[in-house]
C-alpha cells in the first residue's frame, strides 16, 4: 500500500514566538512549562507518520492532546507552524490558496463533530455544498448529492430541513455531504461523539460497510477507545501533543508504548479486540498429523509430549479433531476417540464468543482459519493471563 | 464657591470648531451634497409617489394579505382593524407619506449599514475604529440631527430622511457584525474544508447563517426611523409626525392622539411583518403553508414518484 498522507516533523505552536517554545520542546520541557514561561501553547509537536491509501487511521486521545489541532493540519484549516504535511505526494504547506481550495474541493472533506449543517438550506442543498461550492451545476450536483444521501439511507428525507432530523440523520447528512463530493480522503472529527452509543456502534458499521464499497483513506478522530478499536486499521494515540505509540489495535493493547497508553486500555472490553486467531497457541497440545495411527501410539505420544489432549490434522493441516487421553483409551480407532463436544473455533470470531466455548470445554478448544486450517488452541489458562493483563 | 469657567485652559471651543467644520463642508463639499440629495429625493419621492399612486383599497387589501399570510390569522384580523381605522382618521396620505419616508430610510441605513458591518465582523482593527462612531451616533440626542440636516439639504423630506438614516443605522451595523461573528466555528470550518473561497465562505455561509441576527438589526432599524420620524417632521419631513407636531402646537389633544396612533400601528404593522423575515428555515405562517400545499401538492407528488 502506497502512503496517501506523509507528516514530517509537524509542529503546531499557538503564541507570537513559536521559536522560543521550539527551543524549549527540544530542551525536553513539556506543555505546561512552555505555557508557564513563554504564554504559548504547544498544540502539536514533532508529529511523524504516514497514512496508507484506503486505511481507516484513527487518531485517538484526551481533550487537549492536539488531536484535532493535528487532523485541521491535513487540510490546513490550522496552518503547521514547522514541519510538512504530503498529501498524494505534494506537500500542502507550501500551497497557495488556489491550489489549496482546488485540494480540499476534490480531494478531502471532512465531517464534523457538532454536525456543522447550513440550517437554512435542505437536507438534500446540505449534501450538495461541496458541489455548489466547486461551480457544479444545479442538476448534477443534485444528482450527485442524491445518490450520497442514498448511501447513508436518507434518500426519502432529501427535502426535509436539518431541525426536523435527529442527531444520527444529521450526521448522516454530513456524511452525505463529505461523500458527494467523492474524494479519496475523508476527515472525521469526533464525528460520532456527539451521538447515542446505540446510534454510535450503526454509524461505525455503516462507516466500515462504505469502506468495503469504496476504500477512501479515512482519518478519524476519537476520545473513545472501544471506537477507535471498531473501526481503525491502525490508531495513533497523542498525548500533551505528541504522537506517542502508532500501530494497529491489538499491537497497542498487547504491547503498549508507555504508562500513558496502557492507561487507556484501562476497562476497555478485551473480548471485543482480540479474536480466537490472536490467542491460539500450538504449545498447549501434541498435533497429531497421521489421521490413521493407531490410539495406542497416539497415547504414547501425549505421554511423552506431557500433554492431556491433541489435535488431529489432515496432510493439508486441515482440522479433523481433538482427542484426549480417556478419550483413546477407550476406543477402537483414532476416529472415534474425536470428543463430540469440542466445536472449533475461526480465526476471525470474537473472544467473547470463544469465551463460552473455552470455559465449557475440558480442553483446549481448536482454533481454525477460513479454510478449516488448524491455527492452535486457546487454553482456559492463556485465556485467563489475556483478560488479566489487559483488564 | 469655586467658578468652573476658570479652568478652561486650553480654550478649546468645541462648538466653534463644530461651525467651522460645518462651514467648510458647505463651502467645499457642494457637489457631494447635491448628490447625496438627489439620490434620498429620487428614493423617497418614487416610493411615495408609489404609495400614493396605489388605490388606498388596495394597499389595504395587499397590506391584510401580507398579515394573514406572513404571520397568522390573527394579526390578520388586526390588520383589518388597523385599515378601518386609518380610513377613520382620514390619514391615509399621511399614513403613506410616513410608511415611504420609514422604509427609504430604513433602505439607505441598509444599503450603508450592511456592508459596514460586515467589515466590522472581518476586521477587528475596523471593529474598534467603527464601534465609538455607532456608540456616539445612538447616545446624541436625535434632535441634534436636525441642525446640520437642515443646513446641508434644507427643509423637507430630503434632510429628514438623512436624520432618520444617521439615528436608525447603528443596530443595523452592530447586529450584522455581531450576527457575523457569532457563526458558528465549526460551519465556517465546514465552508472552509469543503473549498469555499472567502467571498463564498460569506455569501453561502457567514450571511445566511447571520440572516436571523441580520434580521433583528433591520426591524430595529425601522422602528427606530419610524420614532425618528416624528422629530423629523420638525424640519418639514411631513406626515403622521406633522400630524403630532401640529396636535402640539395647537395643544389640540385628539389631534396628536391620532397622529400618535397611526404612528403606533405602523410600528406594530411592520415590526411583525418584518420578524417573521427573520426565522430559519422554513418560513411563513401555517396559512401560508397549506395555501403552499394546496397550489403545488399536485406537482410534488409526481415529483417523488418520478424520483423513487
Amino acid at each position: 500500500m502506497t502512503d496517501k498522507i506523509v507528516v514530517e516533523d509537524v509542529y503546531k505552536i499557538f503564541g507570537p514566538k513559536p521559536e522560543l517554545a521550539k527551543e524549549m520542546i527540544e530542551q525536553g520541557h513539556d506543555k505546561a512549562e512552555i505555557f508557564e514561561q513563554t504564554g504559548h501553547t504547544v498544540g502539536v509537536q514533532k508529529a511523524s507518520f504516514s497514512i496508507r491509501e484506503g486505511e481507516i487511521f484513527v487518531v485517538m486521545g484526551l481533550s487537549g492532546s492536539g488531536k484535532s489541532t493535528m487532523v485541521r493540519m491535513l487540510n490546513r484549516l490550522i496552518d503547521p507552524t514547522y514541519g510538512a504535511v504530503h498529501v498524494n505526494g505534494q506537500d500542502i504547506t507550501k500551497m497557495s490558496t488556489e491550489q489549496l481550495i482546488s485540494l480540499r474541493r476534490k480531494d478531502m472533506s471532512m465531517v464534523f463533530q457538532s454536525f456543522a449543517l447550513m440550517p437554512h438550506q435542505t437536507v438534500l442543498e446540505n449534501a450538495a455544498f461541496g458541489l455548489e461550492v466547486a461551480g457544479i451545476e444545479r442538476s448534477e450536483r443534485e444528482q450527485r448529492a442524491l445518490d450520497a444521501l442514498e448511501q447513508v439511507g436518507l434518500k426519502p428525507n432529501a427535502r426535509s430541513y436539518p431541525s426536523e432530523l435527529s442527531g444520527g440523520m444529521k450526521q448522516r447528512v454530513g456524511l452525505a455531504r463529505a461523500l458527494a463530493v467523492d474524494p479519496s480522503i475523508l476527515l472525521m472529527d469526533e464525528a460520532f461523539s456527539a451521538l447515542d452509543p446505540l446510534i454510535r456502534t450503526q454509524m461505525q458499521d455503516e462507516l466500515i460497510e462504505l469502506q468495503k464499497k469504496k476504500a477512501r483513506t479515512v482519518v478519524f478522530i476519537s476520545h473513545d477507545l472501544d471506537e477507535a478499536m471498531r473501526i481503525g486499521d491502525r490508531i495513533a494515540i497523542m498525548e500533551q501533543g505528541k504522537v506517542v505509540q502508532i500501530g494497529a489495535p491489538d499491537e497497542i493493547v498487547t504491547n503498549p508504548a508507555d504508562e500513558y497508553v496502557r492507561s487507556f486500555f484501562h476497562g476497555v472490553d478485551v473480548t471485543k479486540v482480540f479474536t480466537g486467531g490472536d490467542l491460539a497457541r500450538r504449545d498447549h497440545g501434541s498435533v497429531i498429523e497421521d489421521a490413521n495411527a493407531s490410539p495406542q501410539a497416539v497415547r504414547e505420544q501425549l505421554q511423552k509430549d506431557g500433554h492431556d489432549s491433541g489435535v488431529v490434522v489432515d496432510g493439508g493441516h486441515k482440522f479433523l479433531g481433538v482427542v484426549s487421553e480417556r478419550s483413546l483409551a477407550s476406543a477402537d480407532d483414532l476416529k472415534s476417540a474425536y470428543l463430540e463436544d469440542v466445536e472449533p473455533a475461526r480465526s476471525d470470531m470474537a473472544l467473547g464468543d470463544v469465551l463460552s466455548r473455552v470455559a465449557h470445554a475440558t480442553v483446549p478448544v481448536p482454533v481454525v482459519d477460513d479454510d478449516g486450517k488448524y491455527l492452535g488452541s486457546v487454553s482456559k489458562t492463556a485465556l485467563l493471563q489475556t483478560l488479566d493483563r489487559t483488564g | 464657591m469655586a467658578d468652573p469657567t476658570q479652568y478652561q485652559l486650553l480654550h478649546i471651543n468645541i462648538g466653534d470648531h463644530v461651525e467651522l467644520l460645518v462651514d467648510w463642508i458647505q463651502n467645499n463639499l457642494g457637489g457631494v451634497l447635491d448628490g447625496i440629495s438627489a439620490v434620498i429625493d429620487f428614493v423617497v419621492s418614487n416610493l411615495e409617489g408609489f404609495m400614493l399612486w396605489v388605490h388606498p383599497l388596495v394597499m389595504a387589501a395587499a397590506i391584510v394579505i401580507l398579515g394573514f399570510l406572513r404571520v397568522g390569522v390573527g394579526f390578520g384580523i388586526f390588520c383589518i382593524a388597523a385599515m378601518i381605522l386609518f380610513f377613520e382618521m382620514t390619514l391615509w396620505p399621511e399614513t403613506m407619506s410616513t410608511v415611504a419616508i420609514v422604509l427609504s430610510a430604513s433602505l439607505v441605513a441598509l444599503v450603508i449599514g450592511v456592508p459596514v458591518g460586515i467589515a466590522m465582523a472581518r476586521s477587528d482593527k475596523v471593529e474598534a475604529i467603527v464601534r465609538p462612531i455607532l456608540d456616539f451616533m445612538q447616545t446624541m440626542p436625535p434632535f441634534v440631527y436636525l441642525i446640520p440636516a437642515a443646513i446641508f439639504f434644507g427643509l423637507g423630506k430630503v434632510p429628514g430622511t438623512i436624520a432618520t438614516v444617521v439615528f436608525a443605522m447603528p443596530p443595523a451595523v452592530r447586529l450584522t457584525n455581531l450576527g457575523i461573528r457569532q457563526v458558528h466555528e465549526e460551519n465556517i470550518e465546514a465552508g472552509l474544508a469543503f473549498g469555499c473561497t472567502p467571498r463564498q465562505l460569506l455569501t453561502k455561509v457567514q450571511l445566511p447563517l447571520a440572516t436571523p441576527t441580520i434580521m433583528q438589526g433591520v426591524n430595529q432599524t425601522i422602528m427606530l426611523s419610524l420614532s425618528m420620524v416624528v422629530i423629523a417632521s420638525m424640519i418639514g419631513a411631513g406626515g403622521l409626525g406633522n400630524v403630532v407636531l401640529t396636535g402640539i402646537q395647537r395643544l389640540n389633544v385628539g389631534l396628536g392622539f391620532e397622529g400618535g396612533l397611526g404612528v403606533v400601528l405602523i410600528a406594530i404593522l411592520l415590526d411583525r411583518i418584518t420578524q417573521t423575515f427573520g426565522t430559519t428555515g422554513a418560513t411563513g405562517s401555517p396559512l401560508y403553508h397549506k395555501l403552499k400545499q394546496a397550489l403545488t401538492g399536485g406537482g410534488h407528488e409526481s415529483d417523488s414518484t418520478s424520483s423513487a
